[in-house]
C-alpha cells in the first residue's frame, strides 16, 4: 500500500505507482480498486491503469475533483494508503473484435490505456479518439498511440488536433464504414452519453465504463446502482462496463451529483486545513 | 430460598429525549449489585431448559450461579468455554425467543435477564483488564482460511484456534466485524466492543487480513492450495429493492448503504469523517425487521423531524424484536402499518420528494403462516419524503458463488450445506451464517460457525469428507 512513485501528468492529475503485489497478479483491464486515504476517509473507486506483476505494483491516475482526491494528491512517494482493496469489478471483455474505435475523455484517457493495450494485443485494429478541453488536458497521447493504428485528438478550444468534441470524428468514421466490432468509451458521463446516442442508429456494439459512486465495491450496499435496459444493476459487481445503448444516462447524471453540496462543505474544510498547516 | 421476584432487575438506560441526540448506547448496563440481584433470581433448574434454548449451548445456570456468588472471574471463564463473543451476544441476541423464552420463571412472571447478565459479565471482564484467553490445544500443523470477518467467521476462527489450528481470516472491508461493523448501529452495539472482541480473536493467534476480497484476489481453489480447509461466512450481500418506479432517485438508499455510511464510515460525524449522507427531515423506512428499526432510529439521530416505518402487514407480523420496536416508538418513530409504497416522485433535480402508497388489508394466511396483505383498491395516497431507506432484506453475496462453480447453490443464491457439519458440495469447503441461511440473527451465524469449526477439526484429523 506504499506509494513508490508520484508524477503529475497534467493539471490536477496525479499518477501513483503503488506497492500491491497480490492485486498486480490478478488485475485485468477494466478492473478497479477501492482506496481510503486515511482512517476518517471515504472509500473511493479508481481504475487500475497499469500493473507490473514482477515488481508487484499497480498504477493509478486520478483527477482532483473533490475532497478525497485532493487529499489523495497531497500524499507523496513513501506514504502509505490507509486501505487498498481490489481488483474489483468484471474485467473488460477482451477479444479480437476486428476494427474497433476507442474513445477517452479527460482523466478517462488513463482508464482507456489498459483496454487499448489489451485490444491491440488481442489483434484488434484500434482507432483511438482522445478528447479534452485544452491540449494540456489530453494526457498519455504517446502511450495510447503505441497501441493505436490511428490516433485522433480533439480539443474544445482547438489548441490541439481537431476543434470540437470526440463525436465529430466518430461520426465521420462511422459514416465511412460501419464494420466496427466495438466502440469503447470512457470519460465524463455527458461524453459517454453522446457517444452512445451517436452509435445507436448505426447499431454498433458500444461499451461504456461507468464511474459510479461506491462504498464497499463488493455488491453489499447498492450505492452504485444504475438502470441498464430498465433493470437495476450494480456497477461494482455487474460492471463497470455496460452496453452504452442500455444505460439510463439521465439517472446516472443525477446520481453522480448526489453529494455536490457535501463536497463543497468538505472542501471548504480542506482549504482551511491547508491554510492552517501552511501557516 | 425465598421466592424470586417475578420482575427482572431493570437495566438503566438513556431517556428517549436525550438518546435521539446522540449515537451512544441506549442501555447502560448492570452494576455489580444489580447483576448479583438478577443472578439470584435464577432457580438453577436441574433440567436446564435455557441451555437447550441457546444456539451455542452456553452453560447458563453455571455462569449465572457464579455471578450470584460474586465470582465474576470464574463466571466469564465459564461463559467463554462456549461463547467467544459474549459482549456482542448479550446485546444483540434475541434472548426473548431463545434462552429466556424457555426460562421457568417466564411461566409466572419475567424470565431471568440472561442477556443482561451475559453483557454484564463480558463488560466486567473488559473493564477489569483481565481478558482470559482459553488454553489452546497442541498445534495441529493444519491451516484453515476463514472467509469473512463477521459473526460466523469470528466464531469459527476462535473455535478453530482453540482446537490448535492455524487460522487466517480474510475480510473484504477495511474493518473486521462484518454486519457488526457496518450494519448494527453504534447505539445498539458500540464499535469499541466489536474491536475488543476482534482483538480477543487475534490474541488467540488468528492472523487477520482486511481488504482481502476472496473471489477476486484469490479464488476458493487457490485458497485450497494454501490451506487445508476453507470456511465461507461472507454473509448477506446484495440488498433487495422493490422494483418500483423511482427507486433510483437521489435520496433513496438501501438499508445497507444507509447504515454502512453511518456505522462503518461514520457519516454522522461528517465532515470530520469524509463520507457524506443525506440528512433527511422526512425519512421513510420500508420494512418491519430489526434493520428497519435500526434505520429509523438512525434517521432520528441524524435529525429527522418525521421518521416513519412503512410496513405492509400489521405490527403483530413484524419480524423485528419487540424491544427494538418499543425503542423506536419511544424515540418517536411513526408507524404507517398496512401500507405499501407503489412509486416515488422526484423534483426536477432527481431528488425524491413524495412516495405514493396504497393501503393494505390482511387476507388469508400464506405459506409463512402470516396473514397475507392485500392492496385496498383505490386507497392510494402520497406522503412527503426526502430520504427513503429500503430495508426489505438481502440476497447472499454473489462474489464467491460466481467464482467457485462447484459449490452448490439454492434458488436464492445461498450456499447449500449439510445441517450438522456445514459442509458444502466442494471438498474441504464449509460455509455458515447468512450466506447459507439468508438474513438471520448474529447468534445463529455464530452457532453455524461453531458447528463448522468442529466439523473442520474432525475433517482435518481424519481426512474424511
Amino acid at each position: 500500500m506504499k506509494i513508490l512513485s508520484k508524477e503529475k501528468p497534467g493539471k490536477d492529475l496525479t499518477k501513483f505507482v503503488i506497492e500491491a503485489p497480490l492485486i498486480a497478479q490478478k488485475a485485468l483491464p477494466g478492473q478497479f480498486i477501492v482506496l481510503m486515504v486515511n482512517k476518517e476517509g471515504e472509500r473511493v473507486p479508481l481504475t487500475i491503469v497499469d500493473t507490473d506483476k514482477e515488481k508487484g505494483t499497480i498504477t493509478i491516475i486520478f483527477q482532483e475533483v473533490g475532497y478525497t482526491t485532493k487529499l489523495l494528491a497531497r500524499l507523496n512517494q513513501g506514504d502509505s494508503l490507509f486501505s487498498l482493496t481490489g481488483p474489483l469489478g468484471k474485467p473488460t471483455e477482451i477479444k479480437n473484435y476486428g476494427k474497433v474505435i476507442i474513445l477517452g475523455g479527460g482523466v478517462g484517457i488513463a482508464e482507456l490505456l489498459p483496454v487499448a493495450r489489451a485490444l491491440k494485443q488481442a489483434g484488434c485494429a484500434v482507432t483511438s479518439i482522445l478528447g479534452g478541453r485544452r491540449a494540456d488536458l489530453v494526457i498519455l497521447q504517446k502511450e495510447i498511440k503505441e497501441f493505436s493504428d490511428k490516433l485522433i485528438i480533439t480539443t474544445d478550444d482547438g489548441s490541439l488536433g481537431e476543434k470540437g468534441l470526440v463525436t465529430a470524428p466518430l461520426k465521420r468514421l462511422l459514416d465511412e464504414s460501419r464494420y466496427y466490432g466495438l466502440v469503447f468509451c470512457v470519460g465524463p458521463v455527458p461524453m459517454m452519453r453522446a457517444v452512445s446516442e451517436l452509435t445507436k442508429p448505426y447499431n454498433i456494439n458500444t461499451i461504456v465504463c461507468l464511474n459510479s459512486i461506491m462504498i464497499d465495491g463488493t455488491g453489499m450496499c447498492g450505492c452504485c446502482r444504475v438502470s441498464i435496459g430498465g433493470k437495476t444493476m450494480f456497477t461494482c459487481v455487474d460492471g463497470p462496463d455496460f452496453n452504452g445503448h442500455e444505460v439510463d444516462f439521465k439517472e446516472l447524471m443525477n446520481r453522480q451529483s448526489r453529494f455536490i453540496e457535501h463536497e463543497k462543505e468538505a472542501e471548504c474544510r480542506l482549504h482551511c486545513r491547508i491554510r492552517d498547516t501552511e501557516k | 430460598m425465598a421466592k424470586p421476584d417475578p420482575k427482572q432487575t431493570p437495566m438503566r438506560q438513556q431517556k428517549p429525549k436525550d438518546r435521539i441526540k446522540n449515537f451512544k448506547e441506549v442501555p447502560l448496563g448492570y452494576s455489580e449489585q444489580e447483576a448479583v440481584l438478577e443472578a439470584r433470581r435464577c432457580l438453577q433448574c436441574k433440567h436446564r431448559p435455557c441451555v437447550s434454548g441457546c444456539p451455542v449451548e452456553i452453560d447458563i445456570p453455571g455462569f449465572i450461579g457464579l455471578i450470584a456468588k460474586g465470582d465474576f472471574k470464574t463466571a466469564i471463564k465459564k461463559m467463554k468455554e462456549k461463547n467467544a463473543l459474549p459482549a456482542i451476544c448479550g446485546r444483540v441476541c434475541p434472548q426473548e425467543d431463545q434462552c429466556q423464552k424457555v426460562c421457568v420463571l417466564a411461566k409466572n412472571g419475567e424470565p431471568v435477564g440472561i442477556g443482561n447478565l451475559e453483557r454484564f459479565i463480558a463488560d466486567w471482564e473488559a473493564q477489569s483488564d483481565l481478558i482470559n484467553t482459553p488454553s489452546l490445544n497442541t498445534p495441529s500443523g493444519k491451516k484453515v482460511a476463514v472467509v469473512g470477518g463477521g459473526p460466523a467467521g469470528l466464531t469459527a476462527a476462535g473455535e478453530l484456534a482453540r482446537l490448535g489450528h492455524r487460522v487466517t481470516i480474510l475480510e473484504a472491508l477495511h474493518k473486521m466485524g462484518g454486519v457488526l461493523a457496518y450494519g448494527i448501529p453504534e447505539f445498539r452495539l458500540p464499535k469499541k466492543i466489536v474491536e475488543r472482541e476482534v482483538k480477543y480473536i487475534g490474541s488467540l493467534g488468528v492472523d487477520i487480513q482486511t481488504s482481502f476480497v476472496v473471489g477476486k484476489l484469490k479464488t476458493i481453489d487457490e485458497l485450497l492450495a494454501e490451506f487445508d480447509a476453507v470456511f465461507v461466512g461472507t454473509g448477506a450481500g446484495l440488498p433487495w429493492f422493490m422494483g418500483i418506479e423511482g427507486e433510483n432517485y437521489n435520496g433513496v438508499y438501501s438499508a445497507n448503504e444507509y447504515l454502512t455510511r453511518v456505522n462503518l464510515m461514520k457519516a454522522y460525524d461528517f465532515p470530520n469523517y469524509h463520507t457524506p449522507i443525506a440528512r433527511g427531515k422526512k425519512v421513510f423506512v420500508i420494512g418491519g425487521g430489526n434493520v428497519a428499526m435500526d434505520s429509523v432510529r438512525t434517521a432520528l439521530r441524524l435529525g429527522a423531524e418525521k421518521a416513519m416505518i412503512i410496513y405492509r402487514r400489521s405490527k403483530l407480523e413484524m419480524p423485528a424484536r419487540i424491544e427494538e420496536i418499543k425503542r423506536a416508538e419511544e424515540e418517536g418513530a411513526i408507524f404507517e402499518l398496512l401500507t405499501l409504497p407503489v412509486r416515488y416522485i422526484a423534483d426536477e433535480k432527481g431528488w425524491v420528494k413524495q412516495a405514493e402508497c396504497i393501503r393494505m388489508e390482511l387476507g388469508e394466511k400464506d405459506s409463512s403462516g402470516r396473514r397475507r396483505p392485500v392492496p385496498v383498491e383505490g386507497s392510494n395516497f402520497t406522503i412527503d419524503v426526502d430520504v427513503v431507506v429500503v430495508a426489505i432484506g438481502n440476497s447472499p453475496n454473489p462474489l464467491i458463488p460466481q467464482t467457485a462453480k462447484d459449490i452448490n447453490l439454492g434458488k436464492k443464491g445461498n450456499i447449500i450445506v449439510d445441517d450438522k457439519t456445514q459442509k458444502t458440495s466442494k471438498k474441504g469447503v464449509f460455509a455458515g451464517g447468512d450466506i447459507v441461511s439468508g438474513a438471520d440473527t448474529v447468534i445463529s451465524a455464530m452457532g453455524a460457525g461453531k458447528r463448522a469449526a468442529w466439523a473442520i477439526d474432525e475433517y482435518l484429523k481424519t481426512g474424511q469428507w
